[in-house]
């Protein structure tokens, strides 16, 4: 009987195995770990935790066969799109996880910390976070919001011990959970003005009145509201100001190796999920949301460049970075909303680039900040890397690297991300976002300049030894985590000298998230 | 012959690869030969590629030569090729040429360093970087070499990083080039939007096409003005010029050839690349880069005149030098602006490597002040630094006058204020020129003389024995005060002596009276008597003695006194010395007497002591051999474009095919012409005069004429300064206050009313999660309040 008056879709379960390996992934992990405890101390969990986002990245591979051959599919009844775009953005998390897992292995070791509810969380949120990159359906997006974050929140205040961790983990619960109630209030609003939650559906409902040149919508005030909920919900998550004021904090206070996932996954789902939404269903009425994107986009800039230069912690330096890096990319995503193909081709793909050159750089730079945190996590102040040019080269030159990538200076993928968005706003005719991404270029090079400077110009105040007694044991080049660093380091420099290598895929995923 | 080109760039890339690798196994001095060959390697390919360009017809010589596909993204797509033309290549001959000699010359210069191997391998790195900005084929492969050339410069400043006045040098180039980077980056996507590709084989039509259309010279206008802004930064004008003093700061070699001969002229090519822009653009803009280079080149020319380090005087040359190129771009003389780039690159990296020799033989003394009468104990050096001094003083028939009168030609037809401003530069760089040469190499020989730290710690030496002395004086008038009172202690001691014999002399009469003469006890008394009666004088002997003594005692107390007393006043004369001697950062020149030490010459620090042990010497042959190249070269280059006839015009015909016809045209008169060139010679050689009848002669108070507002630069820098510290810094510090507290506050005012339920959302550390949250809600109102308007409006 029910099988008549509920017709389920048909499930095509191969296209769906990237995300099967990390929701599943996490599952059996936690059943396998807790059958066999043996398990749990060894670096078991880490090697899983890799091995399923290489897993992932492998099953892209035929995925992508699929979609140059067949085109874009919409599965699960129009709640998932197999499209290049999902593919890439998948492509980046799977990274991230991957770099996650190899940082925590020694991090819980030496933190003293135990079990595989690390590794759990990380499996999990990556899921969300591939639901929110593929959802064509905005409760879909909600669901893999509400996946990717809660798993976070936790993650964050997991590093028991440190009072520090449980209240960004609080702060961020509390906060999160207000801007999910934004971004659920304003999908109920964007139902009520165009009657779907079908981003295709939405487009359509858009572009039809458009077209007749009536007002947008039945009732307008009910899809601009909607809009500008969804905005908020989705600037949260990317910490684009004003809605930035989480960030330092719960940066400085969770686990240096978890602020990495933040900084890379749940940023990169979150603007994966704003283009996905945005582009796909609201190019219509860009004149509307675009310019708040932009004013977004300036703010974030200005803030994140300004404010990093105060800080004297490293993670409070790169929570403001991360706001301005998101400034950065919010240009790119003002350009691919404008009505100009070409312009929003230039856009998104830039938009993809940054987050892809922007995951790996934080991955390296937090890896480097896990290693000088040291046992406590704790020694994340400028002065903890006076001299580590001297007490750590390679770690010192390794930083150098993605400092200035972070910087923009050409020959780093850096270099490249930034001329992507600012040649894409100029492209767009908006040469106010354009200088203004530039000035705040300059401002932000002395930060990253200052990080450099204080590692190789000033001398430690203390010997190994002394710096052993001081802040809980000396800097350890563990082998996971210099895997990380240093692949992070030769991923900039490649992209940087090469930056078109693997060039068709991005264009291929940037145009295929435009309608 | 012209597929070479590609070997120009990448042997000193290969260079730099080897030396990363094999560096420190290589060591000292092999390493620095593997630089020198890789730098050689690259002169001999830009040889070859120059007599193949010039093997081809006049309108043949551009050559692009891709070297593949580099960012094929859609539309942008750039390729990475290079541009082999008359103006690129004659760019490479100078870079490559003076390059390789400031290679060999680093081999000495650099004996010893620790880190000389990473020397080389930024050097190398440097003239791979500059190579590819002159040869790059688009802008983007030009600011790849520009931002290269900009990081090179930037460690090699460092080079010595554990100084910080290195340390902030280096940070100082960083941030003022990338506010001209801003300015080439914003240019070249303007440039990209209008002619839809940055290649220069692209640009170069479309300019040409448009020329004298006014739709396009708004945009050209732009393009030159933020092209302007780029090499203002890297070549060190108004008012970005503050790096480049600073940079003094990296080693010697550094300085000539980055931040003299090659990396700072860029902002000059760059213009004269893309020239055919500048002729398109409004005349306002390119008369601003006049302006510019011409302020600029009166500005530091007037600055060189009073300093005292032998390196700052240069830099400020150069910058002055730099500004000069930029008023010949900014009124069309193309040829005469590069013409001078090729001669200054000769005589200013001779002057540097001139001066690096000096340093190097005067143990790494750098204040002018100090040197003096080197020309007996450096013969080499100071032959070929005169050679240097009389190009860039414009005295014919050396190779500044010819390119420098050049630009004051062109001057003169296009404006004649701007002539007058080259003019008055050009006097003042012979001045100062001059009075460098004066200090450094005649008068007397200055290096042994005592500094006034070095005098001044002596005399405080002396005053402090002096000070000894008062208070040895002191001791001794206590001391004989102290003997006064006790021979007056004795005096009354004895004066009691003698009344008590004088009472025993009548006791004694007394009772010889009261009994008779055959008395058993008379003979007693009488021996009594006759006792007492001796023992009167003998008191009255011993009081005068101890009278006596307290006079003494009286005497030696006066004595004490005034020997404390002169004590005293000659501390005090000393100590009134100290104003006449020299302080610190006095002018010492050349003809003032040596400090007269006198007796303080026992007395001096041991930094005085050690100098008198060291020697001046004249430098190893790897640095002599360079000087001396370069000094031939600043003779004969202005054999490059000899003024007389048409036929000597060399520079001008072979760079005629990069400069499609913007030349400027001279309307000058062959009489004219003589007289502005005999109104330079005699302007050059009057302050040539003028600076010896101050410094060598010494007939004027070189105080007059120092100024400090020359000294320190007309207060930019502090200015700088004090805004990025003051006004700048309090911007951030606002920004911060703002952020947390402003918005914050803000807030709390807000909260106050909900703060009853917030107020169990406390943090435990920073900030409040109510505020955070309220601050989401107050931008979420901000957003959907946009929003609205938006319907209102509707």
């Amino acid at each position: 009987m029910f099988a008549q008056t509920i017709a389920t879709p048909e499930i095509p379960w191969s296209l769906l195995r990237p995300l099967l390996f990390f929701a599943e992934g996490a599952v059996i992990l936690v059943t396998l770990t807790a059958l066999f405890p043996r398990l749990r101390t060894k670096s078991f969990p880490a090697l899983y935790t890799a091995a399923m986002a290489v897993g992932a990245l492998v099953t892209l591979v035929p995925i992508w066969r699929r979609v140059q051959d067949d085109g874009p599919q919409i599965i699960l009844d129009g709640a998932l799109a197999v499209d290049g775009f999902a593919i890439f953005v998948t492509a980046i998390i799977s990274v991230a996880v991957f770099f996650t897992a190899l940082l925590l292995d020694d991090y819980l070791r030496r933190e003293n910390l135990d079990g595989p509810e690390w590794y759990v969380l990380v499996l999990l949120s990556a899921s969300g976070g591939l639901m929110m990159a593929a959802a064509e359906d905005l409760i879909v997006t909600f669901l893999g919001l509400e996946i990717l974050s809660i798993a976070v929140y936790v993650l964050a205040a997991l590093h028991l011990r440190r009072s520090e961790s449980q209240e960004a983990g609080f702060k961020y619960f509390i906060l999160g959970a207000l801007s999910s109630a934004f971004f659920l209030y304003g999908i109920a609003m964007i139902y009520g003005a165009t009657g779907s939650t079908r981003l295709g559906e939405i487009e359509q409902a858009l572009a039809l009145v458009n077209e007749r040149g009536l007002s947008p919508v039945e009732d307008s005030s009910l899809l601009l509201a909607g809009m500008a909920l969804l905005l908020v919900g989705f600037g949260f998550k990317i910490s684009a100001a004003p809605f930035h004021l989480w960030t330092p904090d719960v940066y400085e206070g969770a686990p240096t190796p978890i602020v990495g996932f933040m900084a890379s996954a749940v940023k990169v789902a979150g603007f994966a999920g704003f283009a996905r939404v945005f582009l796909g269903s609201f190019v219509p009425v860009g004149g509307d949301w675009r310019p708040v994107v932009g004013a977004m986009a300036l703010l974030s800039i200005v803030i994140g460049s300004f404010l990093a230069i105060k800080q004297t912690n490293i993670k409070r330096m790169m929570a403001y970075s991360s706001i301005s890096h998101a400034g950065f990319i919010l240009i790119g995503l003002h350009a691919a909303g404008s009505t100009d193909q070409g312009v929003s081709a230039l856009g998104s793909r830039s938009v993809l680039f940054y987050l892809f050159a922007y995951t790996v750089m934080v991955g390296g730079t937090f890896g480097v900040a896990t290693l000088v945190g040291r046992q406590g996590d704790g020694a994340h102040s400028l002065d903890d890397y006076a001299g580590l040019s001297s007490r750590r080269p390679l770690l010192a030159g390794l930083l150098v690297v993605l400092m200035f990538a972070q910087a923009g200076i050409p020959f780093t993928s850096g270099f490249w991300a930034k001329f992507g968005v600012i040649e894409a706003a100029v492209r767009g005719e908006n040469y106010v976002l354009a200088a203004a991404a530039m000035i705040a270029a300059v401002v932000g090079a002395y930060l990253y300049l200052k990080v450099t400077v204080s590692m190789f110009l000033t001398a430690p105040e203390s010997d190994d030894e002394g710096v052993m007694v001081e802040s809980g044991g000396a800097i350890a080049q563990v082998p996971a985590a210099m895997i990380v660093i240093v692949a992070a380091v030769g991923a900039t420099v490649l992209w940087g000298v090469l930056p078109d290598l693997g060039g068709d895929f991005l264009r291929t995923a940037a145009t295929s998230v435009l309608r | 012959m012209l597929e070479l080109a590609w070997l120009i760039p990448a042997a000193p890339l290969v260079g730099f690869g080897l030396i990363l690798l094999f560096g420190r196994a290589l060591g000292e001095p092999l390493a620095g030969w593997l630089g020198l060959s890789a730098a050689a390697t690259s002169f001999a390919a830009t040889v070859v590629v120059f007599l193949g360009l010039v093997a081809e017809e006049h309108s043949e010589r551009f050559f692009v030569q891709t070297l593949f596909e580099w960012v094929p993204a859609g539309n942008f797509s750039v390729n990475a090729g290079l541009l082999v033309d008359p103006l690129s290549i004659t760019m490479c001959l100078f870079i490559t040429g003076v390059g390789t000699l400031i290679h060999l010359y680093s081999i000495g210069y650099m004996h010893g360093d620790p880190n000389f191997s990473k020397f080389f391998l930024y050097l190398n790195l440097f003239v791979a970087s500059m190579l590819l900005l002159v040869l790059g084929d688009n802008m983007l492969m030009t600011f790849l070499g520009w931002e290269g050339v900009g990081a090179c410069s930037y460690f090699l400043i460092s080079f010595w990083f554990t100084d910080p006045a290195n340390a902030s040098a280096g940070k100082k180039a960083f941030v003022t080039n990338r506010i001209g980077d801003f300015g080439f980056m914003l240019a070249m996507f303007l440039v990209f939007s209008k002619v839809g590709s940055i290649q220069y084989a692209d640009i170069i039509p479309w300019a040409v096409e448009h020329l004298g259309d006014p739709a396009i010279a708004g945009t050209a206008t732009a393009i030159v003005l933020l092209l302007l802004v780029a090499a203002a930064g890297k070549s060190a004008q108004l008012p970005l010029y503050v790096w480049l003093p600073d940079a003094m700061a990296g080693p010697t070699p550094v300085s000539a050839l980055i931040h003299a001969a090659t990396m700072v002229t860029s902002g000059v090519y760059l213009l004269t690349r893309m020239n055919p822009v500048l002729a398109i653009a409004d005349g306002w803009a390119v008369d601003t880069i006049a302006w510019v280079g011409a302020l600029t080149a009166l500005f530091a020319a007037t600055v060189a005149v009073a300093q005292n380090d032998i390196k700052k005087v240069l830099a400020y040359s150069t910058v002055s030098q730099l500004g000069y190129l930029f008023l010949a771009v900014g009124i069309g003389a193309y040829v005469p602006a590069i013409f001078h780039m090729i001669t200054h690159a000769f005589f200013k990296a001779l002057l540097f490597l001139g001066s690096g020799s000096v340093i190097h033989g005067m143990n790494d003394e750098q204040d002018m002040r100090k040197m003096g009468g080197l020309a007996k104990l450096m013969p080499i050096t100071s032959i070929t630094f005169i050679i240097g001094w009389l190009a860039i003083a414009g005295v014919p028939p050396f190779a500044g006058f010819w390119s420098k009168d050049e630009i004051l030609l062109y001057a003169w037809n296009d404006n004649k204020a701007l002539w007058a401003i080259g003019l008055v530069t050009a006097l003042l760089t012979a001045f100062y020129m001059t009075r460098q040469v004066i200090l450094t190499f005649f008068g007397r020989t200055r290096f042994y003389d005592a500094t006034a730290e070095e005098i001044n710690a002596a005399f405080d030496n002396r005053l402090v024995s002096a000070s000894g002395v008062t208070t040895e004086a002191e001791e001794a008038l206590a001391a004989a005060h102290a003997s006064v009172e006790k021979a007056a202690g004795d005096v009354e001691k004895k004066t009691a002596a003698v009344e008590v014999s004088a009472t025993k002399l009548n006791d004694a009469k007394e009772a010889l009276a009261l009994v008779s003469a055959d008395d058993d006890s008379h003979a007693k008394l009488t021996k009594a008597l006759e006792k007492a009666e001796k023992g009167v004088p003998k008191a009255s002997e011993n009081l005068a003695k101890a009278q006596s003594t307290v006079a003494e005692a009286n005497a030696s107390v006066d004595s004490a006194e005034e020997a404390l007393a002169a004590a005293k006043s000659s501390y005090r004369a000393l100590a009134a010395k100290r104003s006449t001697l020299p302080m610190p950062d006095t002018h010492v020149t050349a003809v003032s007497a040596a400090p007269k030490l006198g007796d303080l010459a026992g007395e001096m620090p041991a930094s005085y002591v050690e100098r008198q042990e060291y020697h001046p010497h004249e430098s190893p042959w790897t640095m002599t051999v360079p000087l001396v190249a370069l000094s031939g070269a600043a003779i004969v280059g202005g054999a490059l474009n000899l003024p007389f006839t048409k036929d000597l015009h060399f520079l001008q015909h072979w760079l005629e095919t990069s400069l499609f016809g913007n030349e400027a045209k001279l309307a000058v008169a062959t009489s004219t012409k003589w007289g502005l060139a005999v109104v330079a010679i005699v302007c050059a050689l009057a302050a040539i005069a003028g600076a010896f009848h101050v410094y060598m002669r010494g007939k004027v108070d070189p105080r007059t004429i120092e100024k400090t507002p020359f000294a320190r630069a007309w207060y930019v820098d502090e200015t700088y300064a004090k805004i990025a510290g003051g006004p700048g810094h309090k911007g951030f510090d606002f920004a911060a206050l703002f952020d947390r507290s402003v918005i914050d506050g803000a807030v709390n005012g807000v909260a106050s009313a909900v703060r009853s339920i917030g107020s169990s959302l406390r943090s435990l550390q920073t900030g409040y999660v109510r505020n955070s949250a309220l601050g989401i809600v107050v931008g979420s109102a901000a957003v959907v309040l946009w929003f609205l308007s938006r319907l209102w409006q509707s």
